[in-house]
């Protein structure tokens, strides 16, 4: 007797964002206000970086307030309601429990539950590779409405004394909603990773070890300055190696931005905006020189005020665009997100 | 392909100019980076990536440092051709 056949879903032609939104930190701390203790200068800052001001919130703001917020944002400009969320998606590294997922309490503050939910942690790529999941539940037909959300507060994270990147860094939550579409508005997702530069942006040390030596513990370490740092009981913190990382951007990123333009089967000169994560304003120049975009390109330029949110900057920086005025519903848009991983992923988008 | 320290110099001349206006001629191989030509560490990076791309070599990161001159990065990239 011959095997039934298994079911599976059909297909549906198209997916496309909905809306973007998001919420940022209710504080634009200044940089005068954070050079003291790494003994730099607001214009240091501003000449490396192109940062003005961070925000960062409420010591009593949680991410998942931060979360919530920009689900409200975005469920509202879909004119939508929890209840039509199918999945719900989150990037973060500053949600510091292990288990339950920040996703799982969001859709429940939402009124989302029973959609499936699930953290992601890709870092600062973390709302492209949520996009690119996204269009692929939504098209395979495994959720109708996705919502992705890309979240930090890193002032729980940083450590106030680090120069290497405490600095650069924001609270805040951007967040899209992706359904279904009769015409195709999100191109294929080109993205990747390179483990073997795991150490170019990373975590002192590990919750294990700030376990281990809490408890008295011997802590295997590879190094002095961290067995240094673990005998401190510090708890783990934030650091990377700038120009590393910058250089990696900058040789990198301009090739994944083109094999992106071209999955989506344009032209560079067909891309009307372009929004960078957020990393250093110094990058978003850099790159906009390597690559062949219209002179009139309209560029996500949100770090200034906002400094780096991590995941949460692509869709912050795009919702000021919309906001602002300065893109619009229907514009092409090429949207890359790269750090600590290394990780990476780019995609073209319509804008809702 | 190895090129001559004349070839390097004029590249890295131009590459200078696309990265900070700086006319070609004034990047000499005695010149600091830092002191004579006010090129900032993120430049220097920028300039090394370029340089790279262009002479087809790798200049590790902990190298970089060690570029004073102009004069020096030459001798770099020469070697590295070689
Ligand atoms: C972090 C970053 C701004 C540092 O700038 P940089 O120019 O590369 O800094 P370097 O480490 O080469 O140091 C250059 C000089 O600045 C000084 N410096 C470094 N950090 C400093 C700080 N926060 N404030 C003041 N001075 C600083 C150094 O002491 C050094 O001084 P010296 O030349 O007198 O020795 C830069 O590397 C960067 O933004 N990289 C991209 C990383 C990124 O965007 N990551 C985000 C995650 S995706």
């Amino acid at each position: 007797m011959s095997k039934p056949t298994l079911a599976q879903r059909p297909t549906v032609a198209g997916s496309r964002l909905l809306s973007v939104g998001g919420v940022r930190g209710e504080n634009l701390v200044p940089n005068d206000d954070i050079v003291g203790p790494i003994n730099s200068s607001d214009e240091w800052i501003r000449q490396r970086t192109g940062i003005r001001s961070r925000a960062r919130a409420n010591g009593d703001t949680t991410v998942k307030d931060l979360a919530v917020g920009a689900a409200q944002d975005v469920l509202a400009k879909a004119s939508l309601t929890g209840s039509d969320i199918g999945a719900v998606l989150v990037s973060t590294v500053t949600h510091f429990e292990q288990t339950p997922s920040l996703a799982a309490m969001v859709a429940d503050a939402i009124g989302a539950t029973p959609a499936a939910a699930y953290d992601i942690s890709a870092a600062c790529a973390g709302y492209c590779y949520g996009i690119a999941q996204a269009d692929a539940m939504v098209r395979s037909g495994a959720a109708e409405h996705v919502l992705v959300i890309g979240v930090e507060k890193m002032s729980d994270f940083i450590d106030p004394t680090d120069r290497s990147i405490s600095f650069l860094l924001g609270d805040g939550a951007g967040a899209a909603v992706v359904g279904p579409s009769d015409t195709p508005g999100i191109a294929p997702t080109v993205w990747g990773s390179d483990g073997g530069q795991a150490g170019a942006i990373y975590q002192t040390h590990s919750w294990l070890d700030y376990r281990r030596a809490e408890l008295g513990e011997p802590v295997p370490t590879d190094t002095p300055e961290l067995a240094e740092e673990v005998s401190q009981i510090t708890s783990p913190t934030l650091r990377q190696q700038g120009p590393t990382v910058f250089k990696w951007v900058i040789s990198s990123m301009p090739e994944i931005a083109r094999r992106a333009v071209a999955a989506a089967g344009l032209e560079l000169s067909d891309i009307d905006v372009f929004i960078p994560h957020q990393a250093n304003m110094r990058i978003t120049d850099q790159l906009l020189k390597l690559i062949d975009f219209r002179e009139d390109v309209v560029v996500g330029r949100d770090i200034a005020d906002t400094g780096n949110t991590s995941a949460a900057s692509v869709p912050l920086a795009t919702e000021r665009l919309l906001r602002e005025g300065q893109a619009h519903s229907g514009d092409i848009a090429l949207q890359i997100g790269f750090g600590a991983g290394l990780v990476y992923a780019a995609q073209v988008v319509i804008l809702p | 392909m190895a090129n001559s320290n004349e070839e390097i110099l004029a590249g890295l001349a131009e590459i200078v100019n696309e990265e900070t206006g700086l006319a070609t001629d004034a990047v000499q191989a005695d010149k600091s980076f830092t002191d004579d030509l006010d090129i900032d560490s993120l430049s220097m990076m920028t300039i090394v990536t370029l340089a790279e791309e262009k002479f087809e070599v790798r200049i590790p990161d902990e190298e970089v440092k060690n570029l004073t001159t102009v004069g020096d990065a030459v001798a770099f990239i020469a070697q590295a051709q070689a």
